[in-house]
């Protein structure tokens, strides 16, 4: 049993965010992290080698630079990385971008047996697109918003998510499943890791490399090949600031009533 | 099946995904047909709701009440649940029968499973999340206009544009985007719950509402997942979409979590009943369940009076409560950015401020 466990490199959108003029993301001058719910595949990746000793692969589509975040994935105790990564794959919405992860997954060598583990949404589109849609290219069952994972002969029960509860889903395999964090706790890379991180293999796939799976045409991928395409983007105005009110604890507290009552919201 | 996603000039109307959970529509559900009318008012065409279930068809003429023409019902047992193998296939058959121009789906947990799955099986594209939707243009320019920083007058705009246009926050809310789908259709979009606003009731809409029952066709290699169990919280959930007032919490009562979260359900109540909310952090913390969490990741409101205590701002939060018709702010740190979109701030202790404001309440009641 492999688990390809698909990853993204991302700005850290919970510290100061800065944007260009033209509207568009300074992404040169932020730090950029491991999508936080993809470390929770991660991390149900590495709980199910740890009891069936299976081999874990981080797989992830970005520039370059994303190999270091594949190395600190091993470091944690991944066996392999899958850096996908060429020119013709830019500007892919989510579409063209599971299309890619798909056949990327596929060239691999996707088992019978095998699993794919997703983090449910990345922290810079927020879409949760990109699961389900590999899936679909796959042609494999997908379980989203997965809370607990356990694994038995040829199925996984799930602990599925809903906003007012749960369900208990029993999914045949191949799947793939998306993660959140309730799901666990993530363990730290091992020194051991850290020194082995460079030994173990990561796999650089480019076009050249993917180019006669059968999901990659040239209209199905990078901008061309994305359905979808941004109209207009811009930054929402900023509200004007209101009034500070000061003074002692009881005068400002009764200056904030007095007006509230005024306006008649209390 | 001869389906196209590419002939765009075969698809027409507009059509929703009315979930239903043990036999009950979801509140989504109103909101996008009323959002949908407009729409369909718009390029003068139908709004048609599309309802799975096992058995759905009495829950159609509520759909039409908000503004739905017509309700295609489909009925299986191995539809009584939600699993995605299952309604993928089926709406998928229907989709690609009627060819609708537009999809509307509502963002819930399962419209987030469900909505990428069809749009890759349709290969056509789907944005997530929205907030805002328009086909036309002029109601377009004016939503720019209003909620923008561009500059319209040195734009170059094709009024006769007809695509959906799509505009969602990305990046935590620090940018808002507009997309569309020009190429293919239907154009998808999964919507926010409980930002678009649902219209009135009509009875004699209601009745008028055509309700067509459509053919299931599902075999057992269609099904790869078995739904074992469904568990309802037990706990009631809070309802943040419908307070009028909510207290929200962040880091800030992290001194005394227990006491921060009592003065903040006796200010909503002092202020006329409401909720407590929070913060990514105060839940992330584990101080309050998900249910309670405002923001980008959390839920959207729009009360009458929104209180953040000890919430430093951050747009991940604001993207969630900003459009409150008033924001009141308590932070100690002077320069947080909460203070930049709220109506008043006090800048101050949260342990003494909130009592004295609760005792001024009462103060001017007696």
């Amino acid at each position: 049993m492999k688990i390809f466990v698909c990853v993204k490199q991302v700005p850290d959108t919970s510290g100061k965010v800065a944007v260009n003029d033209n509207g568009t993301l300074d992404r040169s001058s932020m730090a950029t992290i491991v999508n936080p719910d993809d470390m929770n595949a991660m991390e149900a990746a590495l709980s199910l080698k740890d009891e069936t000793n299976c081999q874990v692969i981080a797989v992830t589509m970005g520039p370059a630079p994303a190999e270091a975040m594949l190395r600190e994935l091993i470091a944690m105790g991944a066996d392999e990385g899958i850096l996908i990564s060429s020119r013709e794959f830019g500007g892919s919405d989510t579409f063209a971008t599971s299309q890619i992860i798909a056949a990327a997954i596929n060239h691999a060598g996707f088992g019978k047996d095998d699993l794919i583990f997703c983090g449910r949404q990345a922290i810079d589109g927020d879409t949760a697109q990109v699961g389900p849609q590999i899936a679909e290219k796959l042609d494999i069952p997908q379980v989203t918003y997965a809370a607990e994972i356990e694994k038995k002969e040829e199925v996984l029960v799930i602990k599925r998510m809903l906003e007012d509860g749960y369900m208990m889903v029993e999914v045949q395999t191949p799947c793939l499943i998306t993660c959140i964090k309730e799901l666990n706790m993530l363990r730290y890379m091992t020194l051991k890791g850290i020194t082995e991180c460079y030994e173990k293999p990561v796999h650089v796939m480019d076009y050249e490399c993917l180019k006669d799976e059968p999901l990659i045409e040239i209209d199905t991928i990078g901008l061309k090949g994305s359905p979808t395409n941004i109209f207009k983007s811009f930054t929402p105005p900023q509200k004007g600031s209101g009034i500070m009110l000061a003074g002692t604890v009881r005068d400002t507290a009764e200056e904030l009533v007095n007006r509230l009552l005024k306006a008649h919201l209390i | 099946m001869n389906f196209n996603s590419a002939d765009i000039g075969a698809f027409k109307d507009i059509w929703v995904f009315c979930e239903q959970r043990d036999g009950k529509l979801m509140d989504t559900n109103f909101e996008l047909i009323s959002e949908a009318r407009k729409l369909a008012d718009e390029r003068s065409v139908q709004v048609v709701g599309l309802l799975l279930g096992d058995n759905a068809k009495h829950m159609a003429k509520q759909l039409g009440g908000y503004g739905a023409d017509q309700v295609i019902v489909c009925e299986a047992p191995e539809l009584k649940h939600y699993t995605t193998d299952a309604y993928t296939k089926v709406i998928c058959d229907v989709v690609m029968e009627k060819k609708p121009e537009v999809f509307l789906i509502g963002a819930s947990h399962i419209g987030r499973d469900l909505g990428p799955r069809c749009a890759a099986r349709l290969h056509t594209g789907l944005t997530a999340d929205c907030t805002h939707l328009d086909i036309d243009m002029n109601h377009y320019v004016e939503f720019l206009e209003n909620t923008s920083n561009l500059d319209l007058s040195k734009m170059k705009l094709d009024m006769d544009d007809t695509n959906l246009k799509m505009t969602r926050p990305a990046f935590g809310g620090h940018l808002m985007a507009t997309i569309i789908c020009p190429r293919f259709r239907p154009c998808m979009s999964t919507v926010r719950p409980g930002v678009l606003k649902k219209g009135a009731y009509s009875e004699t809409k209601a009745g008028a509402c055509r309700i067509e029952a459509y053919p299931v066709l599902l075999s057992p290699g269609d099904l790869r997942t078995t739904v074992l169990e469904i568990v309802k919280e037990t706990r009631k959930q809070v309802d943040l979409i419908g307070a009028e007032v909510i207290v929200s919490v962040g880091r800030g009562i992290g001194r005394d979590v227990e006491k921060g979260i009592e003065l903040a359900e006796n200010l909503a109540k002092a202020f006329g009943g409401g909720v407590v909310g929070g913060s990514r952090a105060a839940v992330d913390a584990g101080w309050l369940t998900a249910d309670h969490q405002v923001g980008q990741t959390g839920k959207t409101v729009r009360p009458k009076i929104y209180v953040a205590l000890g919430i430093s701002g951050a747009i991940q939060h604001t993207a969630g409560m900003q459009d409150a018709e008033m924001i009141i702010a308590v932070n100690k740190n002077e320069a947080t950015s909460i203070f930049d979109i709220a109506d008043y701030g006090i800048c101050g202790d949260l342990f003494q401020i909130v009592p004295a404001i609760i005792e001024a309440v009462q103060a001017k009641e007696s």
